[in-house]
């Protein structure tokens, strides 16, 4: 997957947690504390959904490079760039 | 749709062997169930009572059915039920407006949001608005990471020096939440009100038998097998591993044991001593258990109703002169709440009952003789009765139904240590949490810690532990058996 990819992947989880937010305008350097009303379950689901749909295994002293869109991609990328596109 | 539609078995599990046992169907059980199942594993959920709820129950008696916990939770709960249970479920859920006070230092009515409390603060306490902000933000702003020392009373002495009524106001309805005190760390007490007082307070229409029926049935859709009346005698462990449970004296296998037992109970009763490690042992036995509870129940006889407006949803009454959490807990009691529950809790059912809930200390209860325990338990009928009466006029005459709980009462139905009905004080959370560091595959989840105890705070530890569960579960894929060395007894 490219970054490109990667980035979707995320925004496809984050539509299906918090389908009421608008997503177009998300500032990928800002936290998403700071843009989406996210509390810690919220990021949470961010992980499960990510074991799901790729089976990716984010151990918890990892959760805080989930903060912002493009710390998590940075995160994701040596993960997911051999994974074919879904 | 209703609890019986989706009847369990009341047999022995279907299988010898599973990915995941859940002990105990309260709502932590029941959602790490439910996630764990709608994950596609094979998960096996038992429950020693004959229902499921756990402390999340209700009972009938005459046409009437008494709720014994639905008191009132955070907003947080519809988002919990949407993600983790069914839109159904989340959408059932609906405001109470009406949440009354009246004690000798104030009597008033508020909806239980942060607007309307920074309204009574300053209109009605004289506060300065930017002391109730500043109260709010540093509330919101707590985390687990804060430094525990400071206490519950610190925090309040920092925003609202000397003012016991503004303490009395925003402590009150917590300590009848989860049983905090003044003493507990500044930082639950941050958690839990930002949840529940910043946002309003929720019931769930169609009562708790409606909630916990619904959920049975998206258990079912999930593909869980729920067994009740089956008490678990054992958690198997073996090589710092855990394999399964003995029920009924039958062994059933399992990669992965969530227990939503008592936290000590789980400890001290569920596994065989020599499975601990020391200093895990010693780290336990540390742990304080939350108090218990009593309750008087009254039913309101077919086609009477009590006045919404006079009475609210929820009265948090007292005599007593100040605010003492110490003396919320004494069997002299002074302060009760009463949750009034209006035909349109049930609707088409077209009762109303009253519940009130005190806090209270196993200990006081525990070794009165049959007697004693009998004339205690009709006093505290007759004082919550004398109580009631100042708010519900000829209440006495419009009731046809009234009986107590205690403490003996919650121990019997939960098997929780000393009838706990708020789970643990602050320091349960670590050793809950630690737990599969110690056994592998070993996990709790249920009331602890003040933080993850009430509805939501059940509900969300259920989807934390599910989580940790369903990773293990990925990491760890080989079948379940037992080996040759596995002890069974």
């Amino acid at each position: 997957m490219t970054v490109a990819e990667i980035r979707q992947a995320v925004i496809d989880i984050l539509s299906d947690i918090a389908p009421d937010q608008d997503l177009s305008a998300l500032n990928d350097e800002m936290s998403f504390r700071e843009q989406l009303e996210m509390d810690s379950m919220d990021f949470l689901d961010i992980v499960m959904e990510l074991r799901k749909r790729y089976r990716i295994q984010i151990p918890e002293e990892d959760y805080p490079q989930l903060a912002s869109m493009a710390s998590t991609v940075a995160y994701l990328e040596p993960i997911m760039k051999d994974m074919p596109k879904k | 749709m209703n609890a019986h539609s989706s009847r369990q078995r009341a047999g022995d599990p279907q299988f010898s062997s599973y990915d995941v046992v859940v002990i105990g169907a309260g709502l932590a059980g029941l959602t790490a169930a439910n996630i764990l199942g709608r994950a596609g594993h094979r998960v096996l959920l038992l429950e020693q009572h004959d229902k499921l709820g756990g402390l999340a129950t209700w009972f009938k008696r005459k046409g009437h059915i008494f709720d014994v916990s639905l008191h009132g939770f955070p907003v947080g709960m519809i988002k919990s039920c949407r993600r983790y249970w069914s839109p159904e479920i989340a959408d059932a859920i609906v405001q109470l407006k009406r949440i009354h006070f009246d004690n000798p230092m104030f009597s008033l009515e508020t909806t239980f949001d942060r607007r309307d409390f920074t309204r009574l603060l300053v209109e009605r306490f004289g506060v300065a608005p930017p002391a109730v902000d500043a109260f709010f933000d540093a509330a919101r702003q707590m985390n687990f990471f804060d430094d525990q020392s400071v206490t519950t009373a610190d925090l309040f002495e920092r925003y609202f020096p000397g003012r016991e009524d503004v303490v009395r106001l925003l402590m009150e309805p917590i300590t009848y939440a989860n049983g905090s005190t003044l003493e507990d760390p500044a930082l639950t007490y941050g958690i839990v009100f930002s949840n529940f007082m910043s946002k309003g307070v929720y019931t769930f229409e169609g009562g708790t038998d409606r909630l916990i029926g619904m959920m049975a049935d998206e258990l079912r859709r999930n593909g869980v097998d729920v067994c009740l009346r089956c008490n678990v005698d054992q958690v198997l462990c073996e090589g710092g591993r855990v394999r399964g449970v003995l029920v009924h004296g039958r062994p059933i296998a399992a990669r992965a044991v969530v227990s939503n037992a008592n936290l000590l109970g789980t400890i001290f009763d569920l596994v065989d001593a020599r499975h601990w490690p020391a200093d895990f042992l010693e780290q336990a036995r540390q742990v304080r258990l939350n108090n218990s509870s009593t309750q008087v129940y009254f039913g309101i006889r077919a086609g009477d109703t009590i006045d919404e407006e006079q009475c609210g949803d929820l009265l948090f009454t007292s005599t007593a002169p100040r605010f003492c959490a110490q003396s919320l807990l004494s069997r002299d009691v002074t302060s009760r709440t009463f949750s009034f529950y209006y035909p349109r809790t049930r609707p088409g059912h077209n009762r109303c009952t009253i519940v009130a809930s005190m806090n209270s200390q196993f200990a006081d209860w525990a070794d009165l003789p049959p007697e004693e325990y009998r004339r205690a338990k009709q006093a505290l009928i007759d004082d919550t009765l004398q109580c009631l009466e100042k708010y519900v006029p000829d209440v006495r005459q419009r009731i046809d139904w009234m009986e107590c709980g205690t403490p003996r009462t919650f121990a019997r139905y939960t098997k929780h240590w000393q009838g706990a009905s708020f789970g643990t004080k602050f320091e349960g959370l670590a050793v809950s949490r630690a737990m599969p560091n110690v056994i592998g595959g070993l996990y709790h989840a249920g009331s602890v810690g003040i933080i993850m105890s009430g509805w939501l705070g059940a509900v969300n530890y259920g989807v934390i532990v599910a989580n940790e569960v369903d990773a293990f579960l990925l990491n760890n894929s080989s079948q379940s058996s037992f080996s040759e060395e596995t002890a069974l007894p």
